[in-house]
């Protein structure tokens, strides 16, 4: 992207004209993160995670490529090729729980960026496609994180691969052929694990690129940011670098120092007992849970107890969990407000959190054993789930009577508020202090839809 | 259409969820072995370190052998620690002598290099701890139909780690009146079925002589092996903290310079001055 007030690159050497003519590189990273990308002046922490969300995809790659020279994708070795990493390779320790609370690490960093991005309306117009792809990267990483956990070949590795496929087969007609065919056999074994490992070898490198579509994507209307106001001219931001590199270097640190720490003091407080014993396809473990991260989509899997309209109750499982993840790619369509900050949306922010606590529950439910009241609460929460985004966001932004909004970024900083009361998307026209003229290709204000 | 449809579909797993949600409930049996089941004793462990936090603690090597000397006398005569070496005990403050004398003192399987035929010869440091069965079919009917787990990385693979173990080899204890133990099993309330199959190890104080007069009570025998169970799983444990201090402190550091330059950047735009020319 670029507003008007863009910085444009100047090579200053010969070698930099040249290679600006032949090859502009230097021109391109300028323009993407250096002083050629202007960025909203407001941007909160929230903002870091982004930026370090790349960095956990970074420590994901080099670590994994290196755990790959030392593994050996065959059900009869995997488990010991990871001790074998454990134990005999040099600081094989240190790279295996750097991968492992590594892959925690970048569930929860993106957990909170989608966040985020629901709280301050990062998916509205003009960033409906940059919305869409990251939900495309999650579930990459989904795909991605749950056969790296099958590599391990241990216990929960053997027996989550079994239920995860399994529930292929609640596709109708051609739900077993389906399964046979993606496990490469009638059971998870040898053709399984070394399928997953050649696509958990191949998926970190998909995310990406479609990561790179995503800062594309980002780059063209620019960054939302905390009033959710549309930027109106430079008065309302700063160059990318050296602000935001100063301030995303910073937040690198803080976020390493917490991953140095789990690596080192707890790098098995987020995994399973079970998953360092050895695969053993004759012993159920008591107790089959996936990784955290995946535990609210779990409980809502598990919430489909009861065959209804003609549906058994597994297909309505798989269908609902499928669907919590793509319901995420209509967000853009569902909530028609025009306000996109939840700072200046007195209902939507109630129901916002409340489905963040949704989630929490959901979460608690999934990693615990289906007893009462578990179920039943699991299933409450699990259609407020589908509530929340499929009934309540489309009606709250019909009803709701948003604050006043800033008029500008500036304004919001320095404090001060919109005089007419009205937010910004529904001011009087020419009301704008700012000449129209200097409006970016940031897009207009969304407007109220019809 | 697309909240229309958005309509269509939440109304339709909202009732689906509710529907089930309403449905009434098979009555549960309450769980008998819930009402015995104990969770594994918390000990501080000195190589927790203070507060048994688990942050600056080393193993006492005196005590690492003391348990290698328990599961030597005790454990190993149905237990392997197939993961471990010979040399990896330099790690617990054996000598290479040592190391070598002890290595011998077990056959490892192999090749007669006259014969072909399959055979035995003196184990050298670097192998590993030989396994106690060939398989598990052996292990199974030398044991009354139970496998006793290979030991190497039991603290990782339950629930309480070094707790669990130390509770459960000092736990056995007569059954309540109302609890059945099956013929060959053993009443052990930290045990998840409370019946397990393997004897009590630890019959009573002085069954291991320890070499440095420490007296070997049942506690202190327990201590001493679940600490050694805890080295076998996690080798590298201090190498771990070690390094967890030194990139903690380090990032700390990095962590405070980053954010004065954070603040030193921005100080123009957080507190403008007249006049001021912005950080580039
Ligand atoms: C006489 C043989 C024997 C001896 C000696 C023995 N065990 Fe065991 N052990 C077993 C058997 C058999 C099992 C399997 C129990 C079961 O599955 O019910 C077992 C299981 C275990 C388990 C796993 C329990 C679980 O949660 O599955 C641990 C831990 C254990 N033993 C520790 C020890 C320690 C420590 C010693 C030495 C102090 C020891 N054992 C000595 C036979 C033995």
């Amino acid at each position: 992207m670029s507003f008007p007030w863009a910085k444009h690159y100047q090579p200053t050497t010969t070698f930099g004209r040249y290679l600006d003519a032949k090859l502009p590189l230097p021109r391109f990273i300028y323009d993407s993160v250096g002083a050629g990308y202007p960025a909203p002046k407001n941007l909160n922490y929230f903002y870091n995670f982004g930026f370090l969300a790349g960095a956990a995809l970074m420590i994901q790659i080099i670590t994994g490529i290196v755990l790959a020279m030392h593994y050996r994708a065959d059900t009869s070795l995997a488990f010991d090729s990871v001790e074998h990493i454990m134990r005999d390779v040099n600081s094989g320790w240190l790279i295996r729980y750097m991968h492992a609370v590594g892959a925690s690490f970048f569930f929860a960093v993106v957990y909170i960026h989608i966040f985020r991005g629901l709280y301050y309306g990062s998916y509205k117009a003009p960033r409906e496609v940059l919305w869409m792809l990251g939900v495309v990267i999650l579930l990459l990483m989904m795909a991605a994180a749950f056969m790296g956990y099958v590599l391990v070949w241990g216990q929960m590795s053997f027996w989550g691969a079994t239920v995860i496929t399994n529930l292929f087969s609640a596709v109708p007609y051609v739900g077993e052929t389906l399964h046979t065919w993606l496990l490469g056999g009638f059971a998870a074994d040898n053709a399984t694990l070394n399928r997953f490992f050649s696509l958990h070898y191949l998926l970190p490198f998909v995310i990406l690129g479609v990561i790179i579509l995503h800062v594309w994507a980002l780059h063209i209307p620019g960054s939302n940011n905390p009033t959710g106001v549309d930027v109106k001219g430079p008065q309302d931001t700063v160059p990318f670098h050296p602000y935001y590199t100063a301030k995303d270097f910073f937040g690198l640190s803080v976020y390493l120092m917490l991953f140095a720490g789990v690596v080192c003091f707890l790098p098995n407080a987020l995994g399973e007992p079970d998953n360092y014993i050895p695969a053993n396809p004759l012993a159920t473990p008591a107790e089959i849970v996936p990784e955290w991260y995946l535990l609210p989509f779990y409980a809502i899997l598990k919430s489909f107890t009861v065959d209804f309209l003609f549906i058994p109750a597994k297909l309505w499982g798989v269908l609902a969990m499928v669907s919590a993840i793509a319901l995420l790619f209509f967000l853009p369509w569902l909530d028609t407000s025009p306000v996109r900050s939840n700072t200046y949306r007195p209902l939507n922010r109630i129901f916002f959190w409340v489905l963040v606590a949704d989630c929490l529950v959901l979460g608690y439910c999934g990693g615990h054993p289906p007893v009462e009241p578990l179920v039943r609460i699991g299933q409450l929460a699990a259609a407020y789930y589908f509530a929340h985004f499929l009934l309540i966001v489309p009606f709250v932004a019909r009803i709701e009577k948003p604050l006043p909004l800033p008029h500008s970024i500036n304004e919001a900083v320095l404090g001060k508020e919109s005089k007419t009361g009205a937010p910004i998307g529904l001011q009087p026209p020419g009301y704008n202090e700012t000449p129209a003229g200097t409006l970016g290709s940031g897009g207009a204000t969304p407007q109220p839809a019809e | 259409m697309v909240r229309l449809g958005a309509f269509g579909v939440g109304l339709l797993f909202v009732v689906t969820l509710l529907w089930a949600a309403v449905q009434p409930r098979d009555p549960v049996q309450p769980d008998p072995v819930e009402k015995y089941h104990l969770a594994p004793v918390a000990i501080d462990w000195s190589w927790r370190g203070p507060g048994n936090a688990g942050i600056f603690g080393t193993f006492d090597r005196a005590q690492l052998q003391r348990g290698f000397a328990v599961y030597k006398g005790i454990c190993s005569a149905c237990h392997a620690i197939h993961r471990v070496a010979f040399r990896d005990l330099a790690d617990i403050g054996f000598t290479a002598p040592q190391i070598k004398a002890l290595a011998k003192e077990y056959d490892i399987p192999s090749i007669d290099d006259k014969t072909g035929e399959p055979s035995t010869r003196k184990g050298l440091p670097s192998d590993k701890f030989p396994l106690i069965y060939p398989n598990e079919i052996a292990a199974r009917a030398a044991q009354n139909g139970a496998l006793p787990p290979d030991l190497s990385l039991i603290t990782k693979a339950r629930e309480g780690g070094a707790n669990y173990v130390h509770s459960l080899i000092t736990g056995y204890r007569d059954a309540p009146k109302d609890w059945q133990v099956p013929d060959g099993l053993y009443y052990n309330p930290y045990f998840r079925s409370l019946n397990v199959a393997m004897p009590p190890p630890l019959s009573g104080d002085g069954q291991i002589e320890y070499a440095d007069g420490t007296k070997a009570t049942k506690d202190q025998m327990a201590r001493d092996v679940a600490t050694f169970l805890t080295w076998t799983a996690e080798p590298k444990l201090e190498a771990r903290r070690s390094t967890g201090v030194a990139a903690v402190l380090f990032l700390a550091a990095l962590s405070v310079l980053a954010y004065l330059s954070y603040v030193r950047v921005w100080a123009d735009i957080k507190h403008p001055k007249a006049g001021a020319v912005p950080a580039e």
